[in-house]
C-alpha cells in the first residue's frame, strides 16, 4: 500500500501545514470519542481533478468507458454554472482516501475532514460493509488493466458494446448474497410410489377422516407443484441474475471476464446504496459534534452554519438522507439517554408520562455505536422510526393526483409513512427480478419474473434491457410482470420485443 | 491528468453520432443561421443513459415539512433520478458542417488557375513502431523478426519466426494537403414578397449550411452574395443571412448581376464557378423567364462548373420557374435542380445539389 500512497501523494497533493494541524487535531478528537477508522489519506485536488475522481466513483483508475466521460462533463458543467459542487469524496478502502477541493474555505475543509472520519468509521465497522474488498483500489486498477488487454485483443467497439450490455443489467444482483449462504437444501425426496401423499391409516373406516378429499386434493396440488419445480432450473428463483449468467450463459472467455468485473464492482458498491441514510447521518452527526464542540473558531461560525445548513436543508417535499439520518441518530441517542426503551416504555400509553420519561440511563452513545455496527437503512428505520419522531419531523406520504396533474400529500399517519419509506428503501428504484426458469418452454429460453410490489416497470427501458439480456443469453428471454394489474410476459427473441398477456 | 480524456473523447464521439442522427432537426431550425465557423452552438440532447430495469414514474414517496406552500408540485421519487437530465453539448458550426458533409463534394471541380484552394485528406502510408494491434503491418513485422532471427543466428528453416515487441511495425496515417483548384461560389437568394417567412427561413437555412460546409472543407473558396426581388444587389454575408425584404420578382436581375460580377472578377479559365440560386420559382412574367433561360444557356451555364437551383414550395407562388428550367435543360448535367418541400427537405436538397456522383 505504501507504493500507492506515494504514487498518490504527488508533489502538491499533501495538505498545507494549517490543514495538516487541523487533521491531526480532528483525528485525535475522533479517537477520543471512540471512532475507529482506517488510516485516512487526505489529498488536495483542483475542482477538475475532484470531478474526474468523482466520475470514476472515487477511484483514480477505472476501465475505459464513455459513461465516466459523460458524468465528468456533467459535473464539470454544473460546477461551472455554480449549480453544485462536491465538498467531499471518500472511498471505502484500507487505507481510506479522501479528496479535498483546494478552493474551499479552511472551515469547509475542517468540516469535510470531520465528516470523512465519520464515513471511514462507518465503512470499517458497519456489518454490511464487511464483505467488501478493502483493497478495491488495486482491484479496480487490475480490472482496468484486464479490460484494456481485452480491448487490445478484441477491438474497442466490440468490448464497449459488451460492457454496455453488462452495465444495463448490473442492478440485477442480490445485495444480501454476500451475507447469506444460499446453499441448496439437501432434500431427500422419498421414492415416488405414484400415490398422492396419503397419511397412513390402518383402519379403513378411519381413512376418510384421516385423508379427507380436500386434504387429498391439496396433497395432489402440492405434488404437482413439486414436480413442476423439479422440472425447472434453477429450482429456487435466483435474484443474482448476473451471477447466474456468469455461470450458465454461453459466453466467450473474455466476455465472462468482463461480466465478472462488472458484477464484482456492482457488489462492491451495493452496501453504499443499502446504508445511504445511516452513513450520511453518521458522518453528519460527527461533523456537527466535532465542529460545534471543539473545532470552530469564532470567526468561522457563520460560514459553518451556512454550509452545514446547506447539507441538511430540506427541499420542499423531498427527503434528504443527511437530515433524516442525523435526526434519527439524535432521536435514538435521546431515547436511550432517558431510558425510553424496554417493556415498561412500550407498555406505557400515557402521552404525558411518555414525554416526561427519564430514567437517567445515559446509554445513548453506546446505543449509537451499536446501531452503526449492525443496521442498514431498512432495519434502521424499521426499528427506530417512532410516531413521536414522525410527528416531530412532519413526515407525510405523497401520491400523484391524476386529475390535478400534480403530487399531493396523501397521508400523515405513522403507519402509512413508515410503510411508504420502507418500500422506497426496499426497492431503491430497482425492481426485484429473479431468474425463474433457464429452460423455459423446454427450449433453453430464459424466464425472469418480477416480484411486483405495486409499481410497474418502465417499459421502454425494459425492452432495451431485454434485448441486451437476450444477446448475453444467446437464446430468447422473457420477463413476466404486471402491467396495470394484468400479468404480461415481455419476450425478446434476439431481434424484436413482443408483449403478450399471460393466461 | 487522469485518463478521463479518453473516456471524454469517446463520449463526445457518441454524442456526435447522436447529433448526426438528429441532424435534420438541427438543420431545419433557423437559430444557427448567421453564425461563423468557430462559434460554438449549445445543443440540448436527452441524457444518454444505460437502460436498466427500473420503476416507471407512478411512484409515491415520502416528504417532510409542511407539504404546502411554494412547490406542492414537487414530489419525490424514490431511487435515483438520473436519466431525466438534459445534456448540453457544445459543438462548433465547423464540426456540425463536418458531420453534415461527409458525403458531399463540390462537383466537377477542375484544376484551374494559380490561386489554389486546398483540401486535406489522410492516408495510411506511414510506418511507426507503436500503434494499435489492428493496424499491425504483418509483412514489415515479419521482415524485422526474420532479420533479427537471422542476425542472432537463431534461424533454422522449419522453425517458426516469432516476432518480439521490437519487431512490430504499424501502419500510421499522414495528413496530406492536396492542392485544389480555385473556386468561387455565388449565392443568389429570392427575398420577394411571394415568399413567406417560412420559405425565406428554409432557403436561408439551406444556403447557410451549404456555405458552412464549403467553408469547412475548402480553404479559400471565394463567396459572393446576391439578394434580389424586382432588382438585384450584392450584399455581404451578414446581410445575406439576415435581411428581410419584399417586392416583386425579376429573376433575370440576379442572373445579370451574377454574370457581371463573374465576368469582372472571375475569368472562367482560372476559376471553378458555382452559382447557387434559391427561390420559390414565382417569376414576374414569362418573358422574364425567357430572358433568364437565355442568360443561363448563353452565358452563365457554359462558364460554370455547375449551376444549382433550389426551389422551395410556396403556397402563394406558381412554382413555375423550375418547370421552365426542366424544360429548357432536360439533359444538361451542369444544371442541377432541386425541390425543397419543407424544412425536413433541406438535407435531401443539399445532397441533390452537392452529392457525390451527380
Amino acid at each position: 500500500m505504501a507504493k500507492i500512497s506515494s504514487r498518490f501523494l504527488r508533489e502538491g497533493r499533501q495538505l498545507p501545514p494549517e490543514l495538516e494541524d487541523a487533521r491531526l487535531e480532528i483525528k485525535q478528537i475522533c479517537e477520543e470519542y471512540g471512532l475507529d477508522f482506517f488510516e485516512t489519506v487526505f489529498e488536495m485536488c483542483t475542482y477538475e481533478e475532484i470531478n474526474m475522481i468523482a466520475a470514476y466513483g472515487g477511484f483514480p483508475t477505472r476501465y475505459p468507458h464513455w459513461r465516466f466521460g459523460m458524468e465528468f462533463l456533467e459535473m464539470q458543467k454544473s460546477y461551472e454554472y455554480g449549480l453544485s459542487k462536491i465538498y467531499e469524496m471518500v472511498i471505502n478502502t484500507d487505507p481510506s482516501y479522501a479528496y479535498l477541493m483546494d478552493c474551499n474555505l479552511v472551515v469547509d475543509q475542517k468540516l469535510v475532514m470531520a465528516h470523512v472520519f465519520g464515513h471511514v468509521d462507518f465503512f470499517k465497522n458497519n456489518h454490511w460493509f464487511k464483505p467488501t474488498n478493502r483493497k478495491m483500489l488495486d482491484q479496480m486498477a487490475n480490472h482496468a488493466t484486464r479490460v484494456r488487454d481485452i480491448i487490445d485483443r478484441e477491438g474497442a467497439s466490440t468490448v464497449e458494446q459488451f460492457v454496455d450490455m453488462c452495465l444495463s443489467l448490473d442492478n440485477l444482483i442480490d445485495p444480501y448474497l454476500p451475507h447469506i449462504q444460499r446453499t441448496r437444501k439437501a432434500t431427500e425426496e422419498p421414492e415416488d410410489d405414484g400415490s398422492v401423499g396419503r397419511l397412513p391409516s390402518e383402519r379403513h373406516y378411519m381413512d376418510r377422516h384421516i385423508n379427507p378429499p380436500e386434504f387429498l386434493a391439496a396433497q395432489r396440488e402440492k405434488k404437482a407443484s413439486q414436480a413442476e419445480k423439479a422440472a425447472r432450473y434453477p429450482e429456487e428463483p435466483v435474484r443474482d441474475v448476473l451471477g447466474f449468467l456468469l455461470q450458465h450463459a454461453r459466453l466467450a472467455k473474455w466476455q465472462r471476464q468482463i461480466l465478472q468485473i462488472i458484477r464484482d464492482e456492482a457488489y462492491y458498491f451495493a452496501p453504499q446504496g443499502q446504508t445511504k441514510i445511516m452513513n450520511e447521518g453518521w458522518a453528519t452527526y460527527w461533523h456537527t459534534k466535532l465542529m460545534t464542540k471543539h473545532i470552530l473558531t469564532d470567526s468561522e461560525v457563520i460560514d459553518y452554519a451556512d454550509h452545514h445548513s446547506g447539507t441538511v436543508a430540506q427541499r420542499p417535499g423531498q427527503l434528504n438522507p443527511y437530515k433524516l439520518g442525523v435526526e434519527l441518530y439524535r432521536h435514538i441517542e435521546r431515547r436511550w439517554d432517558r431510558g425510553q426503551f424496554g417493556k415498561d416504555w412500550l407498555d406505557c400509553t400515557d402521552p404525558r408520562e411518555r414525554k416526561a420519561w427519564d430514567t437517567g440511563a445515559m446509554l445513548g452513545r453506546d446505543k449509537l455505536f451499536e446501531v452503526r455496527r449492525t443496521h442498514n437503512d431498512i432495519t434502521f428505520l424499521d426499528t427506530f422510526l417512532t410516531p413521536e419522531f414522525c410527528r416531530e419531523q412532519g413526515f407525510f406520504t405523497t401520491k400523484f393526483d391524476k386529475k390535478a396533474d400534480e403530487w399531493v400529500v396523501d397521508s400523515r399517519e405513522f403507519a402509512d409513512v413508515k410503510k411508504q419509506l420502507l418500500q422506497m428503501l426496499a426497492s431503491r428504484g430497482t425492481p426485484r427480478i429473479y431468474v425463474y426458469d433457464a429452460n423455459f418452454a423446454n427450449r433453453g429460453e430464459l424466464l425472469l419474473t418480477h416480484e411486483h410490489e405495486g409499481l410497474d416497470i418502465q417499459l421502454d427501458w425494459a425492452s432495451v434491457t431485454l434485448a441486451n439480456l437476450a444477446a448475453l443469453w444467446g437464446r430468447p428471454v422473457h420477463l413476466e410482470t404486471l402491467l396495470e394489474g394484468k400479468p404480461i410476459r415481455m419476450s425478446h427473441d434476439g431481434s424484436e420485443v413482443t408483449r403478450e398477456e399471460v393466461r | 491528468m487522469l485518463n478521463i480524456d479518453r473516456d471524454l473523447g469517446r463520449f463526445r464521439d457518441i454524442v456526435r453520432g447522436r447529433v448526426r442522427r438528429d441532424l435534420r432537426r438541427y438543420m431545419s431550425s433557423g437559430e444557427l443561421i448567421g453564425r461563423k465557423g468557430k462559434e460554438t452552438v449549445s445543443i440540448p440532447l436527452p441524457q444518454i443513459g444505460i437502460p436498466r430495469l427500473r420503476y416507471g414514474k407512478n411512484q409515491g414517496g415520502v416528504g417532510q415539512g409542511e407539504g404546502e406552500g411554494d412547490q406542492p408540485g414537487q414530489g419525490p421519487r424514490a431511487g435515483d433520478a438520473s436519466g431525466e437530465h438534459m445534456l448540453e453539448v457544445e459543438l462548433t458550426v465547423d464540426e456540425l458542417a463536418e458531420i453534415l458533409g461527409e458525403e458531399l463534394e463540390l462537383p466537377r471541380i477542375e484544376p484551374k488557375g494559380n490561386r489554389q484552394t486546398k483540401t486535406t485528406k489522410t492516408t495510411y502510408k506511414g510506418i511507426a513502431q507503436q500503434g494499435p494491434e489492428s493496424l499491425r503491418h504483418f509483412k514489415r513485422t515479419y521482415r524485422r523478426a526474420l532479420q533479427r532471427t537471422i542476425a542472432s543466428g537463431g534461424f533454422h528453416p522449419g522453425r517458426p519466426i516469432v516476432p518480439i515487441k521490437d519487431d512490430k511495425r504499424y501502419r500510421t496515417f499522414e495528413v496530406e494537403t492536396e492542392p485544389r483548384s480555385a473556386a468561387v461560389v455565388v449565392y443568389m437568394m429570392d427575398v420577394s414578397g411571394s415568399m413567406g417567412n417560412e420559405q425565406k427561413e428554409i432557403v436561408r437555412s439551406e444556403a447557410f449550411w451549404i456555405d458552412a460546409w464549403l467553408k469547412h472543407n475548402y480553404d479559400d473558396v471565394e463567396t459572393r452574395f446576391i439578394i434580389h426581388d424586382a432588382s438585384a444587389r450584392e450584399v455581404d454575408r451578414e446581410t445575406f443571412f439576415r435581411t428581410r425584404e419584399s417586392g416583386g420578382t425579376l429573376i433575370s436581375s440576379a442572373y445579370k448581376l451574377a454574370l457581371e460580377i463573374l465576368q469582372k472578377d472571375y475569368p472562367p479559365a482560372d476559376w471553378n464557378i458555382y452559382p447557387f440560386h434559391f427561390s420559390d420559382g414565382d417569376n414576374w412574367s414569362q418573358s422574364d423567364t425567357k430572358t433568364c433561360i437565355k442568360l443561363l444557356r448563353d452565358e452563365l451555364v457554359p462558364m460554370s462548373n455547375q449551376f444549382s437551383y433550389a426551389q422551395v414550395d410556396s403556397q402563394y407562388g406558381s412554382g413555375q420557374f423550375i418547370k421552365d428550367l426542366e424544360g429548357a435543360f432536360p439533359e444538361d448535367e451542369q444544371v442541377v435542380l432541386s425541390r425543397v418541400p419543407n424544412r425536413e427537405g433541406i438535407m435531401n436538397s443539399i445532397r441533390e445539389l452537392l452529392g457525390k456522383g451527380n
